[in-house]
């Protein structure tokens, strides 16, 4: 518990630091990387998911020990790295959050409408989702992203996401690549990867989820995606939405043959 | 323009398409653009100010679409884009273009309006340095634009470039079509008297831009 209590402590002070504009966001993370060693907040959230994971839950009270996330029923090893795919039994393409959506809804008896509801946490309310991700995720940390998109859907997810990943609208004109679409670019001191480039992407997408220290929570990648349309002026991406998961395709393959290191910490 | 051209060049170059980069797939299943806006609109909930009707392009928008790294606009698309959206601004009828340069810079702290979590009563910001440098007393800019510190120095405090200015921040499509710059004017995120601020923020000597 001390350790616990400690890196919360450390991300507390970290957050106050990382007004101050003297130092780059990158800098600042990595004196937070080093202050924590080896640590990473996310750790809460893997354990809590590995435990939700084996927990026989919903109407059906069962666990998700048998749910088959694209590597046969129960694997989990390097599940993430082949994501998003097809699965013949939906006829879909599905990414990670949406598969999990699959398996609450088939194997634990669910109701769409209730494994759906609470995606992302917020102040005072940890949700399952953002713990299964993380503990999913960590369990591909170390390999290589290997996103096959060979199937006619998934291929047709690809060229779907990479329309929207050109498509500007809205009262800004904003698209994913106007911050997304060149080399070297910040937006106020944060970063911002060129997603059209294989290194940026494959960083970028190789280190979500992640623990954020601004606030407080592990972010899935549906959160991520979410979050960028709402600064982009776009209505509310909605959670698992076909859209969703083709940018997710689009983005998952270009980051192939990088390492995934995620749950990451960001600031 | 230049350096899309050169881009182009450099995929050309590379027998198997640009190298690093996510270049489009020769092959492959073709989606039209009308398919992935269905998809969009089935896929995005209005909220809050932000309705569907955002995922309807006006002809800006379609043309600056769908450009991946080497599928740079067509010139002549350009230019007609540009002389459009130039003829279309409406300049302030009493012909004063400088407002006051000390409420253009609370304008270019503030990225307040237009998502879905704003107060739609709330006045919008302009947000010029999430992408811009504008002063030197602002450390924490952006890069996505181009520096602008001493923009009225440099260019000279003349009646023409306060109106470049004035229909810059208006609509920078007039200048340079497919720019990332917000047409803050022509989609009515900055009020006229808001655009006049930011100008004199540009335009003003007095202003710490220019100092």
């Amino acid at each position: 518990m001390n350790r616990i209590a400690w890196l919360l402590a450390a991300g507390v002070a970290f957050a106050a630091q990382a007004q101050q504009p003297q130092r780059s966001t990158a800098e600042e993370i990595e004196r937070y990387r080093e202050a924590l060693g080896e640590g990473n907040p996310a750790e809460l959230w893997e354990a809590r998911g590995e435990a939700l994971w084996h927990q026989r839950r919903g109407p059906g009270n069962v666990s998700l020990e048998q749910c088959d996330l694209g590597l046969g029923p129960g694997v989990v090893k390097g599940a993430y790295t082949v994501l998003p795919r097809y699965f013949p039994d939906t006829d879909k393409v599905e990414d990670l959050e949406s598969r999990l959506v699959t398996c609450m809804v088939k194997l634990q008896g669910f109701k769409l409408e209730e494994a759906t509801k609470d995606p992302f946490g917020g102040p005072g309310k940890k949700v399952p989702m953002d713990a299964i991700v993380a503990y999913v995720t960590a369990q591909s940390r170390g390999m290589k992203m290997n996103v096959a998109a060979t199937h006619p859907k998934e291929r047709e997810a690809y060229e779907l996401g990479r329309k929207i990943f050109f498509f500007r609208g809205g009262p800004h004109d904003f698209g994913c690549v106007t911050c997304h679409g060149d080399d070297n670019k910040r937006i106020r001191l944060q970063d911002l990867p060129n997603l059209t480039r294989t290194a940026d992407a494959q960083h970028a997408y190789g280190t979500w989820p992640a623990y954020r220290v601004s606030q407080g929570e592990v972010r899935s990648f549906q959160w991520r995606l979410n979050d960028c349309f709402r600064q982009q002026r776009f209505p509310e991406l909605r959670f698992t939405s076909p859209a969703s998961i083709a940018l997710t395709m689009f983005l998952a393959k270009n980051a192939n043959g990088g390492t995934l290191d995620a749950p990451s910490i960001k600031r | 323009m230049n350096k899309s051209i050169l881009a182009a060049a450099a995929c050309v170059a590379t027998a198997a398409g640009c190298a690093g980069t996510t270049a489009p797939p020769s092959s492959g299943p073709q989606v039209t653009t009308e398919q992935a806006i269905a998809v969009m609109k089935a896929s995005f909930i209005e909220k809050g100010q932000a309705k569907l009707d955002r995922l309807d392009q006006d002809d800006v928008q379609k043309a600056c679409s769908d450009r991946p790294p080497g599928t740079p606009l067509p010139k002549e698309v350009g230019q007609r884009i540009e002389k459009e959206q130039l003829a279309s601004i409406r300049y302030p009828a009493d012909g004063k273009l400088l407002g006051d340069w000390k409420r253009g810079e609370k304008i270019a702290q503030s990225g307040v309006g237009k998502q879905y979590t704003d107060d739609p009563k709330v006045v919008a910001g302009g947000n010029c340095y999430a992408c811009h440098e504008l002063t030197k007393k602002e450390l924490a800019f952006g890069t996505i634009g181009p520096s602008l510190y001493n923009f009225g120095r440099k260019r000279g405090f003349t009646p023409e470039n306060r109106k470049y200015a004035y229909a810059k921040v208006y609509n920078s499509e007039a200048f340079a079509a497919c720019s990332n710059m917000p047409r803050f004017g022509h989609n009515g995120i900055l009020s006229e008297e808001q655009i006049k601020d930011v100008v004199a923020l540009l335009m003003d000597p007095e202003s710490p831009v220019n100092q």
